[in-house]
């Protein structure tokens, strides 16, 4: 028996209903064990006080936001080549998941800017990169929201969705090029792994584990939603029949 | 999702093929699948792919250009030129220096049929090719088919409702082939 | 291939082919600027490099949904994708031909235009040579996302949504070599940059528009 039969709406359905409930309660404990260690049992920052336990939300959605989309990006390669419908729908699923991450990250990210860099946003490469990343999500949920034919849409997606991605590296280099060329040697870094130390490093890592934990609940919740709707929209079109 | 089964055809050169049958029964989806716009879902097709051309009704043509200048580029693309002999079979020769824009609509056809006397293709498949057409361009059309493509060794396969009045050719009626009850699509069925 | 880049320059330039639409936008857009961040010569002249490319970008986009949308309406789109032209040199020929018609005469016009934003003397020959090199790229990336969006009735603000990100790589190296070149920096790298991405997208994109392309004709 191949791996890929459990790929089969039919078997996937079936295999998936029992594990989500233990997805969501695996990712609701970490979430909660790790941002409660996070935010009242570690110690504040020297210099940045208690505005450093933002990295609990901050760092775990940003590593998220980029995950899925390479996600997104093998789920549309497998649908190319070997046409699992299944494999459509999780990319559509999690395209969701992945910009609301993203917008988690920016957010996160100018709240914690204020009171650090005394504003909200700056045109730092990475808060650039992360903007840029949202846009291509919205191209990519747009472009599946305007075609009809789920099939036709599952094509043309998962060809944005190679191309977007070559096109996102090449942004992240060009911005990182950009901002340089502006100001040498930025002030301005989000480099926080070398300088986190472990009191802070164990609780984050709870965290990041729940957050990959929700997504993939998340995800395989839209994935089930998602086959459910092309089930209707199947048992529809054969009643018309 | 498959709309006609085991159809099956054989067309000799020379010889012209009619298929009928009623609205949406899946004329135009058999001659995409001939022309090669999409796959069949099962069964072959065998004709020298390369002499094969399709047409349908919706034929291109560019009001923005001359009926001399629409032709001439599907003249080059098919590497070849406009013969002149074109102006008579489509009654034409008036007509060559306008702007397809200030044509009527069955000029219009006239020139978007007038294409297949230039891209010289052996194997047209040409979907309701008369539409729009007066008695009087409907004739000049089978004419051109029996006397230019067919008499020299061409085949066609035609979906057309009215009789185009061609003795070479045998009717096909696809009613019988359709598709049982036209079954789930196969990216449908994997939901059922 | 050179029958349907001589054909679409010909219906470009022809009544109703909105040649020259694209030109009298980037002139409107470059004749606004100076209205929406105050007329002095100081200010004017730090942002006419990039002024001149994001509007010339914009003006660029403004033409995209022509490349297949009327050869989608009448057929001829099918009838040439049956035709003996491979789909991929007919993704290159369309946007030759939109490169010819649009980011040619941009690339002409700018410096030109740049007098209108006080633009240093020593930016004009950088802004016209980055805008040579980029608006390949532009037209390119601009065929593929119309190509995307051809079966989509009203697919203009779409196709707008889906090509303005794949735009930004460009737009960043393009932009900034136009700056460092205007200051008098070296511009070196991101010429070189641009140059890339101009080439990777004349060699690669074809075969995606093609793709999209199959897909949208089935």
């Amino acid at each position: 028996m191949s791996l890929w039969e459990y790929a089969n709406p039919k078997k996937f359905m079936g295999w998936t209903g029992p594990i989500l409930p233990w997805a969501f309660g695996a990712a609701g404990l970490c979430l909660v064990v790790g941002l409660f260690w996070g935010f009242f049992l570690t110690p504040d920052d020297f210099r940045q006080g208690s505005t450093v336990k933002i990295i609990y939300l901050h760092v775990p959605a940003a590593l998220m936001a980029i995950n899925a989309w390479m996600m997104m990006l093998v789920a549309s390669l497998i649908w190319l080549v070997r046409r699992h419908h299944v494999s459509a729908l999780a990319a559509k699923a999690a395209a969701p998941v992945g910009i609301t991450m993203t917008l988690i990250a920016l957010m996160t990210g100018a709240i914690w800017g204020q009171p650090m860099w005394g504003t909200y946003w700056a045109w730092d490469p990475r808060l650039t990169s992360f903007l840029i990343l949202f846009l291509f999500y919205l191209g990519y949920m747009a472009l599946w929201a305007a075609i009809d034919d789920p099939d036709t849409a599952a094509d043309l997606t998962s060809v944005l969705c190679m191309v977007g991605s070559v096109f996102a590296l090449l942004s992240r280099y060009a911005v990182n090029f950009w901002n340089q060329g502006l100001h040498q040697g930025a002030s301005l870094s989000l480099d926080k792994e070398e300088n986190v130390s472990d009191v802070f490093f164990f609780p984050l890592l709870v965290c990041i584990a729940g957050f990959v934990l929700l997504f993939f609940a998340l995800v395989l919740l839209r994935t089930r939603t998602e086959i459910r709707a092309r089930r209707v929209r199947a048992l529809q079109l054969s009643e018309v029949r | 999702m498959p709309v006609l089964s085991n159809v099956s055809f054989d067309v000799e050169a020379g010889l012209a093929l009619i298929l009928r049958g009623p609205n949406g029964i899946g004329k135009t989806t058999l001659l995409r699948t001939l022309a090669g716009l999409q796959e069949p879902v099962a069964g072959t097709c065998d004709f020298p792919a390369d002499q094969a051309a399709y047409a349908s009704h919706a034929d291109g043509i560019k009001t923005a250009l001359t009926v001399r200048e629409n032709l001439a580029f599907w003249a080059d693309v098919y590497g070849n030129t406009v013969p002149d002999a074109i102006w008579d079979w489509f009654d034409l020769a008036d007509l060559r220096d306008r702007f397809a824009g200030t044509l009527s609509a069955g000029q219009k056809r006239r020139v978007g049929l007038a294409r297949l006397g230039v891209i010289n293709r052996k194997v047209l498949f040409l979907d309701e090719p008369t539409v729009s057409l007066d008695g009087f361009s409907v004739k000049l059309f089978s004419n051109f088919i029996r006397d230019q493509h067919l008499a020299n060794g061409g085949i066609a396969v035609i979906a057309t409702h009215i009789d185009l009045g061609l003795d070479e050719a045998t009717t096909l009626d696809l009613t019988p082939f359709a598709a049982a009850d036209f079954g789930p699509s196969d990216s449908d069925e994997a939901f059922l | 291939m050179i029958a349907l880049l001589l054909r679409d320059l010909r219906l470009a330039t022809r009544a109703g082919g909105g040649f020259g639409l694209g030109l009298v936008f980037f002139l409107i857009v470059v004749v606004l600027v100076p209205f929406g961040v105050g007329p002095e010569t100081a200010i004017l002249s730090k942002i006419a490099s990039g002024i001149l490319w994001v509007a010339a970008l914009l003006a660029a986009l403004l033409s995209l949904d022509r490349i297949f949308a009327l050869d989608f309406e009448d057929g001829a789109l099918t009838l040439i994708a049956t035709a003996p032209i491979p789909l991929e040199a007919m993704g290159l020929a369309k946007a030759t031909a939109h490169w010819l018609t649009t980011g040619l005469p941009l690339t002409i016009a700018a410096p030109i235009l740049g007098v209108l934003l006080q633009l240093p003397n020593s930016g004009y020959s950088i802004v016209a040579l980055t805008l040579l090199l980029g608006t390949p790229a532009l037209s390119m990336i601009g065929t593929f996302g119309a190509a995307l969006t051809v079966g989509i009735r009203r697919g203009g603000l779409l196709l707008s949504l889906l090509v303005l990100p794949l735009y930004i790589p460009t737009l960043i190296f393009g932009a900034e070599a136009a700056r460092r070149g205007t200051a008098g920096l070296d511009a070196t790298t991101p010429l070189l940059m641009l140059a890339g991405i101009t080439a990777g997208c004349i060699a690669l994109l074809p075969f995606a528009t093609a793709a999209v392309l199959r897909i949208n004709l089935r």
